[in-house]
């Protein structure tokens, strides 16, 4: 062959080597270790594992076994170190990026340091995201294989380098109908991921892990947190059999009765430290959240009163709100003013559309009144200043300006809205930032919340999950509303913080009197805080109790009209 | 039956509004045939030799479509790259069908280096794409100048005196390919009826479409695809996002130089400073015209693109005469009506985008008030 055709060659496949590690070759190398190194130790194995950012010690000497076969439930509050050692264990850039990591990852018994999660992968680590990463027009067959497809050669990629073979489309069928069969899920392989409901997204996203022949060891971070009620289960299925498989699984959830369904045992992180390492079949909910927060945390600080009997400040009358996946068809609604008011129900049924449609981020129709005061739908801007305000469940997206610090994102909207933080010239031609005010408030929230920070200059992109949360609300606060849409406020978030979420909601509402209406998927939360308690099901409001209602009732209402 | 009829009209309009641009020139074409009171066989001659000389061309638009790197003016680079192949293939005489498999031959290494220029560029301007290409083939204007006006002759030898300028360096403003002209295209020609048909140009355009279903199917092919529709999940899966980009974009260039031989060897004559200028606009409008949007375009879009598009240039200055008196209204709607359509078509890819989510609230606001009745 002549010598240009191989520069020809090379610099068409020619790619950095992470690239060449997800590529069909290395795959067979890693399997090639596996079977040299079948000693009868621990799958994996860390020791002393230590990781500071900058000084900031966030994981302190974890040591954890995980045997082939062994299904592990790692629970902790946020913060707690988590994802950092998921992050360490998987190669992620982050790491190497601040320093590094101390301690050993043993794999088999020897020890890795993966340069990158290609390397992870390559070793038969597999790692489910909360964020998918699929192709939104390619089929679930084509994701699940998605740069690992089966080829076969034609003449050209014998000049041009194996990116000119063809997809041996068969082959590819039979390899994710396998995995899906696997994974005991089923999904339909031919159908495009845009068309798909956000369950099976997930599962496919399983599936493609399991598709790795040389997966010995499943990550998986938080996969029931957008499933419903029965997809989780399924879910809880499919990792019982991986299990039986031969598979590792570490199963990272905020839902503990999960772990102790399926878990053979639990590790408990606190504040960078393994607190307990216990199999699951010796624990329950109530000693793993004892752990979590290191202190035991009362089982409900019920919080009721008899509920107001004051005039109605919002209704909504035929409510339709076309939020993808949370429909709302034909919703009338009363709130009445100072109340807590919680809206509960399945996952999809619509109870996330009620809010997002009122205060007009999606697209909806009929009539809101507030106030006696007709609310004009799709303008966002007519609600706020109406003096209503939402705490959106999307916090990334809609809650925060991620790259700004919190001050800025306390004080913006008041700013924007309300004028707040503002001092005005000239009789108000110019305007100029109060930043004193705006530093006061803010160190205000940070003690009201209890908000774990280096100060209010942060960045918020750079607190856990349960702080921008608190960030979210404070933003909330400082815009005084008159009335408080709060969506899944504690979502994803640690027991922690839920609690103190929840109280200083209550506090708003009761010091304050706004009227909160409090949307969240967890009966029991509702429960503890709300007045009454609207439940959705199928888009349609299917009844409104008061909180103190035995919870089979409420139980029958989700289900009644599901769609 | 009233829900039915509603969602049988909605479809009607659903493809209308799909398909307005090639519906818009279809009935403009219908008007402009009889005024312009051309005889069916000088039509169909004329847009068979349209079809030969631009097909090519315009497929090459495709691959960074696919790509997602949208409508790219990356292609003008390969027309530069053809154009000084053929200076050369012209000063040193070499004609006929040699001259233009040499011209192929010499022109890819050029579309190459601009196509991995380009490419890099466009990596570093990633969903600008398209200003940034357009902007890219201004600059390399320039640069083609300066080659061709000042370094040949003085830096770079010519041999003949036919192209080079009096003042003894720099190429004429037009090269005469006479000895090149057709000679493709007469490979192999049939007569059907007195429609004379190119069929060597047509089997290269036809293998080439072959290529480009075949590449589809590739796993560069597969590749490309991805990175077009998540550039983020296509690198979270390892595949090399900016080199994938990169070599769309050289192939585009590749072909376009090919076209740009084919193209020119059918004019006869080369405009050697305006040759390229406008190539680029012309092929997208064509694409454009047969249907294609910012990030969807097929072989069948290039195809019904490049018949309806030169249909109505073919008929334009004689109808525009035949209505105004004035011959040049033709050139000057040539350039309205591409630069017109090539707006039209980003506009709507944007409206589209945005009427797609609106039409499922439309959905259920209907499914609501059905319920009450």
């Amino acid at each position: 062959m002549p010598a240009f055709v191989n520069d020809l060659r090379g610099w068409l496949t020619r790619s950095p080597s992470r690239f060449l590690s997800g590529s069909p070759e290395r795959e067979g190398a890693g399997k090639e270790k596996e079977t040299n190194m079948s000693n009868l130790g621990p799958l994996l194995e860390l020791k002393n594992i230590r990781k500071d950012f900058f000084g900031n010690q966030v994981l302190q000497d974890i040591n954890l076994t995980l045997n082939e076969g062994e299904v592990l439930g790692l629970v902790g509050e946020n913060g707690a170190g988590k994802s950092t050692l998921m992050k360490i264990l998987f190669g992620m850039n982050e790491i190497h990026d601040t320093g590094g990591y101390g301690g050993d990852v043993l794999l088999n018994g020897s020890k890795v340091n993966f340069s990158s999660p290609f390397d992870a992968l390559a070793a038969g680590i597999g790692m489910v995201h909360q964020e998918f990463s699929l192709i939104p027009g390619f089929t679930a067959t084509e994701n699940i294989l998605l740069n690992r497809e089966p080829m076969r050669k034609s003449f050209l990629s014998e000049i041009f380098g194996s990116r000119l073979n063809t997809l041996d489309r068969k082959d590819m069928k039979r390899r994710a109908d396998d995995a899906i069969e696997k994974m005991g899920v089923h999904i339909e392989g031919e159908m495009t991921i845009n068309e798909m409901p956000v369950g099976h997204k997930q599962f496919t996203e399983i599936a493609r892990e399991l598709s790795k022949e040389q997966l010995k060891l499943l990550i998986l971070d938080e996969p029931t947190a957008v499933l419903a009620e029965q997809e989780a289960e399924a879910l809880l299925d499919s990792i019982r059999g991986m299990s039986a498989r031969g598979i590792a699984v570490i199963f990272i959830t905020h839902r503990l009765q999960e772990i102790l369904d399926v878990c053979d045992k639990v590790v408990v992180m606190r504040d960078g430290v393994l607190v307990k390492d216990v199999p699951a079949s010796e624990t329950s909910v109530s000693e793993i959240t004892g752990w979590m927060v290191g202190r035991s945390v009362g089982s409900s600080a019920t919080l009721h009163r008899e509920p107001p009997e004051t005039r109605t400040i919002l209704s909504m009358r035929r409510l339709w709100v076309d939020m993808p996946g949370e429909l709302v068809r034909d919703v009338n609604l009363d709130v009445r003013e100072g109340e807590i008011l919680g809206i509960g129900g399945l996952a999809g049924q619509g109870k996330l559309g009620i809010p997002n449609g009122v205060m007009g981020l999606y697209p909806a129709g009929g009539s809101v009144e507030f106030d006696g005061k007709s609310i004009p739908l799709n303008q966002p801007r007519a609600c706020l200043d109406a003096q209503l305000a939402f705490v959106s469940e999307d916090r990334r997206g809609v809650g925060l300006l991620l790259g700004e610090s919190m001050e800025w994102n306390i004080a913006f909207p008041a700013m924007q809205i309300r004028g707040s933080f503002l001092k005005s010239w000239l009789g108000g031609a110019i305007k100029w930032r109060d930043d004193k005010a705006i530093e006061e408030v803010t160190r205000k929230y940070i003690e009201d919340l209890q908000i774990r920070c280096t100060g209010g200059r942060q960045n918020v992109k750079e607190l856990s999950g349960g702080n921008q949360q608190k960030v979210c609300l404070a933003k909330a606060f400082a815009l005084e509303p008159k009335f408080l849409f709060v969506s899944e406020p504690t979502r994803g978030i640690d027991v922690g913080a839920k609690a103190l979420v929840l109280q200083e909601l209550t506090k708003f509402n009761r010091e304050s009197g706004v009227t909160i209406v409090m949307i969240s998927s967890e009966l029991e939360e509702l429960r503890q805080i709300c007045d009454r308690i609207a439940i959705v099901s199928g888009g349609r409001i299917a009844g409104i109790l008061p909180a103190t209602s035995p919870s089979e009732e409420f139980g029958a209402l989700m289900v009644s009209s599901v769609v | 039956m009233n829900t039915k009829k509603s969602s049988a009209s909605k479809r009607a309009l659903n493809f209308l509004s799909n398909s307005a641009v090639p519906l818009m020139f279809i009935i403009i074409i219908a008007i402009c045939i009889p005024i312009s009171g051309f005889s069916p066989t000088f039509l169909l001659n004329e847009v068979m030799t349209r079809l030969s000389r631009n097909a090519f061309l315009i497929l090459s638009l495709l691959i960074p479509i696919m790509a997602g790197m949208g409508l790219n003016f990356g292609m003008t680079l390969g027309a530069m790259a053809a154009e000084i192949a053929l200076i050369f293939v012209t000063d040193w005489q070499i004609w006929g069908i040699p001259g233009i498999v040499l011209a192929m031959i010499l022109s890819i290494p050029l579309s190459v280096v601009l196509g991995i220029l380009c490419g890099k560029i466009l990596n570093a301007a990633q969903g600008r794409e398209m200003i940034t290409s357009y902007i890219i083939s201004f600059f390399m204007n320039g640069v083609y100048q300066l080659i061709v006006l000042y370094m040949m002759g003085s830096l770079i030898p010519i041999l003949h005196g036919s192209i080079e300028l009096p003042r003894g360096y720099g190429v004429r403003s037009s090269v005469d390919l006479t000895n090149i002209r057709k000679t493709l295209d007469n490979l192999l020609a049939i007569n059907v009826a007195g429609v004379r048909i190119p069929v060597a140009t047509l089997l290269i355009i036809a293998l080439m479409c072959l290529i480009i279903v075949w590449f589809r199917r590739t796993k560069l092919g597969q590749d490309m695809r991805a990175v077009g529709q998540d550039m983020e999940v296509a690198r979270d899966a390892g595949i090399n996002v900016e080199r994938t980009r990169l070599i769309s974009i050289v192939i585009s260039t590749v072909l376009a130089g090919i076209g740009m031989v084919i193209y020119l060897q059918n004019m006869g004559d080369m405009a050697t400073y305006s040759s390229h200028s406008q190539i680029g606009m012309f092929c997208i409008a064509a694409l454009l015209v047969g249907g294609a949007s910012v990030d969807r375009a097929s072989i069948g879009n290039v195809f019904l693109g490049v018949i309806l598009f030169h249909t109505l240039f073919i008929l334009a200055p004689s109808a525009g005469a035949k209505i105004t008196g004035n011959e040049v209204v033709g050139e000057y709607f040539r350039v309205f009506v591409s630069y017109g359509v090539i707006t039209v078509a980003l506009v709507m890819y944007e409206t589209r985008k945005r009427r797609a989510k609106a039409r499922a609230a439309q959905q259920l606001k209907l499914e609501q008030q059905e319920g009450e009745q």
